[in-house]
């Protein structure tokens, strides 16, 4: 334990030092974490902190002491802009990290707190939803038009009633079920002591990344052989849910195990239905394509029995 | 509006001149889309009557005809202008809450004036659709669409990069894009009756 005190005694001198010389700075946790308006990051991954509870107990304490410096200093109203501005707080670097964290979900990597570090943002959330409702709109036209190339019996229209309706449930997705799993969440809180729930904006953010695999398999969807569709569908379905698995399951795995799973379930399933809900109803046009040339090849033996019957039949007459 | 100075002349003969000095004022601008410079005209003395009259253009060449009701035709008048300012505001609010140093009109002002190309674009479209349907037909308006689209993009990132640090410019620019790309988008599926 001698090392271990050498240790924690270093680290608050450090952190004394620093913040003599810039109050303003935000403290870090010992995994190097940014940390704003006065969160504490405790790195919970799986299995990667079995001797540090005595440095994490002390971390939390000089860090309740910088806390309360902080939200003395920044704490803006929730009318002024510049609350509004902390959510936009990112650059361009940071988004684009965020997106390849939710492309490439991993077990022991949760995405809340691997990525975003308690500074959750609303850039990525929104533009997504839009780039997602509008490129939904778009390639569900597009295959109405290919679909029109190939059977020109199809009458193509440009859909524009479409966008509304892809842009109000994709924004209702994102937004009203994060907003239920958080209350979820938070009323579940009490049993669990160790690890916080989500606060809102991070749930929004972790929902608003995970719809960003969606988009390619959109673009994708424009191949019109429907079971190469519904093999994108699958695994865009399987590493969105993944990511939102297992940023879900450190805060879920301490409840009870009939609660944790229906959570997890009901979270996959909403998820799969959005998937389904957008093939089904914006790439309509496969079916007639299928239907026609059955049609085409039954009409076709009876006109050939018909015709060399007719004149057969009208010669005597 | 940013009024200049009034020169001093006859206190009779005021109201003819402020109509000439702001149609000249919005051709002006135009000018400067159309050949987009390192410039500050239209930051400066930034206006909303061009926006205006490109919006209602451009709204009354897109919008589906009365007889024409079918439910899954192309967009109603309001559906355009609702779309062409909700985006413009949304864009302008996005690149303001990412920390940019322009003005909350002067961005619309940018955004606005910069549509001339698509406008332009959709004129070229539809008299290019009253030769006939065709693949050919489909070519060149998609041609046309594709040239006005870079141009419209060029032009309005020539003045609303400048005002964002170099960190956050891609994320101030993206939503620009994807605006242009839906108006494109509406202008080449427009098919008449």
């Amino acid at each position: 334990m001698a090392a271990a005190d050498e240790l924690t005694f270093h680290e608050f001198e450090e952190a004394t030092n620093l913040l003599a010389e810039t109050p303003d700075a935000a403290t870090t946790s010992r995994s190097n974490q940014p940390t704003s308006q006065g969160h504490v990051a405790v790195a919970m991954g799986s299995g990667d902190s079995y001797g540090a509870e005595d440095e994490v107990e002390e971390e939390s304490d000089k860090a309740s002491l910088l806390q309360e410096k902080q939200q003395q200093q920044q704490q803006p109203g929730f009318w002024t802009f510049s609350y509004y501005q902390s959510f936009f707080d990112v650059d361009t670097s940071q988004v684009l990290d965020r997106i390849k964290g939710s492309l490439l979900p991993r077990p022991g990597h949760n995405f809340v707190r691997h990525y975003l570090r308690n500074q959750p943002d609303l850039y990525g959330p929104f533009w997504i939803c839009a780039t997602l409702a509008f490129v939904l709109a778009v390639t569900g036209n597009l295959t109405l038009v290919l679909a029109q190339r190939r059977d020109p019996s199809i009458h193509y229209s440009p859909q524009f009633h479409k966008v509304t309706v892809a842009g109000i449930s994709i924004y209702c997705y994102a937004w009203l079920v994060p907003l239920a799993l958080w209350g979820f969440l938070r009323w579940r809180k009490g049993v669990r002591e160790r690890v916080g729930p989500y606060t809102f904006l991070e749930t929004v953010c972790v929902y608003g990344y995970s719809l960003f695999v969606f988009i390619p398999m959109v673009v994708l969807w424009l191949i019109p052989v429907p079971w190469l569709q519904w093999l994108f569908g699958a695994l865009a379905l399987g590493l969105s849910a993944a990511g939102l698995v297992f940023t879900l399951w450190p805060v879920v795995r301490e409840d009870t195990r009939l609660v944790a799973a229906a959570l997890l379930s009901t979270v996959v399933l909403l998820h799969a239905l959005l998937a389904m809900g957008c093939k089904l109803y914006f790439f309509q046009s496969l079916p007639p394509e299928h239907v026609a040339p059955p049609h085409q090849a039954a009409s076709l033996p009876t006109n050939i029995p018909l015709s060399p019957t007719l004149p057969r039949s009208m010669a005597p007459s | 509006m940013a009024e200049a100075e009034e020169s001093p002349g006859d206190p009779g003969t005021a109201s003819p001149r402020p109509l000439m000095r702001d149609l000249k004022a919005v051709g002006k601008k135009f000018m400067h889309v159309l050949y987009p410079r390192k410039s500050n005209t239209l930051l400066r003395d930034w206006d909303l009557w061009g926006p205006l009259i490109l919006c209602v253009t451009l709204a009354l060449m897109l919008q589906r005809d009365s007889a024409d009701s079918e439910k899954d035709g192309g967009p109603q008048f309001a559906e355009v202008f609702v779309i062409v300012w909700f985006g413009a505001v949304t864009i302008t609010l996005n690149s303001k809450l990412l920390g940019g140093n322009i003005s909350f009109f002067q961005s619309l002002c940018v955004l606005g004036y910069c549509i001339l190309p698509l406008t332009v674009a959709m004129l070229i479209c539809r008299l290019v659709l009253l030769a006939g349907p065709g693949p050919v037909n489909f070519m060149v308006r998609l041609f046309v669409v594709i040239v006005m689209f870079a141009w419209s993009i060029v032009a309005s990132t020539a003045f609303l990069a400048d005002s964002q640090p170099p960190n956050r410019r891609a994320l101030a620019v993206y939503p620009v894009f994807l605006f242009y790309f839906v108006i494109s988008w509406m202008i080449l599926t427009f098919t008449p009756q």
